[in-house]
């Protein structure tokens, strides 16, 4: 293994950013969902790149736990969107203004 | 030139490009297929940071399950709606991307500071660390010290599939609340109807 750890973050960096830009971009709760997605994969790709440096496996083991989690989350998140598109007929964000102040 | 450094500068670009081509579908159902990319490329990432079982798991969690039930509910609320492009906030998506370029910088920074961009990984990880193969190294420390944690992760995912079956069932005789602009009242909104 050749390749620095250091790239493997910077990408995983990338790919955060990408995910936080999306979320903050993007109207459709779905697509905003993804994002979220792609910023937990991100983190996962850190923790495994960082359990390859210190030369464990307590990394791997949270990287486990996150992908749980992140099924959990998505099931329930998914639920509340198919939810909220029943009651508004709408997957915008904008158009979700109930709770605005 | 080493072996994993050609795979990490090949699938490198697809992962990011993939991300960023996510960010700019129209279409949910195009961004899910660019998301699948992506993972697969993460998938691949993992592979070569010596996490194979994760390289599975990622596959048939990630790209297999999760996206399906996204594509799913994807076809459940309506591929066929436009999002519409009017900007409430006409400062957000500059900023937003100022923004994230920024967070780029200062994670770049802080791996800089921190570890450093010449930092090797150790050598002989799978024979010292995945000692008779990573899965088994990784259930030896699953089951033995973070037991309790695996346990009670059972527990959130029964939580969570109760939780859905809960938002998701729909009572009978209860219309939707407010119907917005374009359906009109009382036709395909009834309770009666089955969902799929």
């Amino acid at each position: 293994m050749r390749t620095p750890i250091a790239y493997f973050l910077v990408v995983s960096a990338a790919l955060f950013a990408i995910g936080t830009v999306g979320v903050l971009v993007r109207r459709n709760a779905l697509v905003i969902f993804m994002s979220i997605e792609l910023q937990l994969n991100a983190v996962n790709l850190t923790l495994v790149a960082f359990s390859r440096m210190n030369g464990d496996l307590i990394g791997q083991v949270l990287t486990f736990f996150s992908m749980v989690v992140a099924a959990a989350e998505v099931v329930v998140g998914l639920a509340i969107i198919v939810n909220v598109n029943r009651r508004r007929r709408t997957a915008n964000v904008d158009d979700l203004n109930l709770l605005k102040w | 030139m080493p072996l994993d450094n050609v795979v990490f500068w090949v699938f490198a670009p697809i992962s990011i490009g993939s991300a960023i081509a996510m960010l700019f579908q129209r279409n949910a159902v195009h961004a899910a297929l660019f998301l699948i990319v992506n993972f697969f490329t993460i998938a691949v990432f993992y592979l070569v940071l010596a996490a194979p079982f994760l390289f599975a798991v990622q596959i048939i969690v990630y790209a297999g399950a999760i996206m399906v039930l996204f594509l799913f509910v994807i076809m459940l609320v309506g591929v066929d709606r436009e999002e519409s492009l009017i900007e409430l906030l006409h400062w957000q998506r500059p900023g937003a991307i100022v923004l994230g370029l920024g967070l780029i910088a200062e994670v770049v920074a802080a791996v800089r500071a921190g570890i450093g961009f010449a930092a090797k990984a150790p050598s002989h990880f799978d024979e010292l660390v995945n000692k008779g193969g990573n899965p088994a190294a990784l259930s030896r420390l699953l089951f033995r010290d973070y037991f309790f944690p695996f346990e009670v992760t059972s527990v959130l995912l029964i939580v969570a599939a109760i939780a859905a079956m809960v938002l998701a069932h729909r009572r009978r005789g209860i219309a939707p609340v407010e119907a917005e602009a374009g359906v009109t009242e009382g036709t395909g909104v009834s309770g009666s109807e089955p969902l799929v």
